[in-house]
């Protein structure tokens, strides 16, 4: 299956989305990066049993400190798809795209940019 | 342990307002072990503060330390080198350790990140009670071994008052009324005739009513034993 999915997204693969740590969401966007999300397995269907779940709170808890800082929290986001979705992934990412799109660049001016 | 709650990244924000390069000071104490100033959240800080500053676009340099104890001056000596390097420090230590880090390094700014509440321990997963006030003179024994002074509202020590309705208490319904839990254990227990002395005045004097306390061990100040 040939898929599609916008340029504009890098994707950084982790063994299971329990890996995701609150600092990697927070690192990104403190280096410039206009959005964040996790994809992650369909709920229910963690091989390690609540990684996805574990992710979503993370994914939760930088949205809060997003909208403490005045940031739209619509930044950070979680996707829970299953691996044979390969249709989803794509439309996911396009999805994710126009919402940062539509929100604009980033308020922080990337330390690389810069 | 010692238990503490974050402040606000707007209120720490407003501290170092002025600042350009700052240090965040964890302690590997009971602060890591409540989940507020340990590695973790010296780090989960650091990034909020610095996104928050590039958005206004006034960056902020932040370098982290964790202590293996704020309270100890063996640990708080480790900084000794760099601390000077910094227009200020914030601690995510209780409120002990700004005061030991102040009293080291006296041209140096402490601010405190975190509001220190209670000595208690965690109930369940994320969340912590108060147990003991540090009244000086543990009584517990005489109340089936649960504190009435950190733990009922007005520190009750001959039985409930009469706010206290189907074990709740009425500081507010969310809080039980820990003489109706008292009174039950003992019942249950048969030992309810326990309960029935009066007890005297407590001396509050070895509580913080008698000032700021120290404790000393002779053996201990005369050298290692
Ligand atoms: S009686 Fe005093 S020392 Fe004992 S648990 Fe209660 S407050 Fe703490
Ligand atoms: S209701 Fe119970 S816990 Fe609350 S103040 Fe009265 S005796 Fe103390």
């Amino acid at each position: 299956m040939r898929l599609s999915y916008p340029a504009d997204i890098k994707v950084i693969q982790v063994p299971c989305t329990g890996r995701v740590d609150i600092l990697h969401l927070l690192n990104a966007i403190e280096d410039g990066a206009d959005g964040v999300y996790v994809a992650g397995c369909l709920e229910g269907e963690c091989h390690y049993i609540e990684g996805n779940l574990k992710a979503r709170r993370k994914v939760n808890y930088v949205k809060k400190t997003l909208t403490e800082l005045g940031i739209e929290p619509e930044r950070v986001e979680m996707y829970n798809l299953s691996s044979a979705q390969g249709a989803r992934f794509a439309e996911i990412a396009i999805e994710m795209v126009e919402k940062i799109k539509a929100l604009g660049p980033s308020p922080i001016k990337s330390s690389h940019a810069a | 342990m010692i238990v503490a709650d974050r402040k606000s990244l707007q209120e720490i924000l407003a501290m170092v307002k002025d600042d350009k390069k700052i240090l965040i000071v964890g302690c590997k104490g009971c602060v890591t072990v409540c989940n507020v100033g340990g590695l973790k959240e010296v780090e989960i800080l650091a990034s909020s503060m610095k996104i928050a500053r590039k958005k206004e676009g006034n960056p902020i340099d932040i370098d982290i330390n964790v202590l293996e104890r704020q309270c100890d001056n063996e640990y708080v000596a480790e900084i000794s080198e760099s601390v000077n390097d910094y227009d200020a420090v914030i601690s995510l230590a209780c409120g002990v350790g700004p005061q030991f880090l102040s009293e080291m390094y006296k041209d140096q700014t402490f601010y405190p990140g975190v509001n220190t509440t209670f000595f208690g321990g965690a109930t369940q997963h994320g969340v912590w009670e108060e147990r003991c006030a540090g009244c000086g003179t543990c009584a517990i024994h005489n109340f089936g071994g649960l504190c009435p002074i950190a733990r009922c509202a007005k520190s009750l020590m001959n039985g409930p008052c009469g706010g206290s309705s189907n074990g709740v208490c009425e500081i507010n319904k969310d809080t039980d009324c820990i003489w109706d839990a008292i009174v039950r254990k003992k019942m249950e227990a048969g030992e309810l005739e326990d309960l029935m002395g009066v007890k005297g005045i407590k001396d509050w004097r070895t509580a913080r009513h008698g000032g700021p306390r120290r404790s000393i061990r002779e053996e201990l100040v005369q050298g290692n034993i």
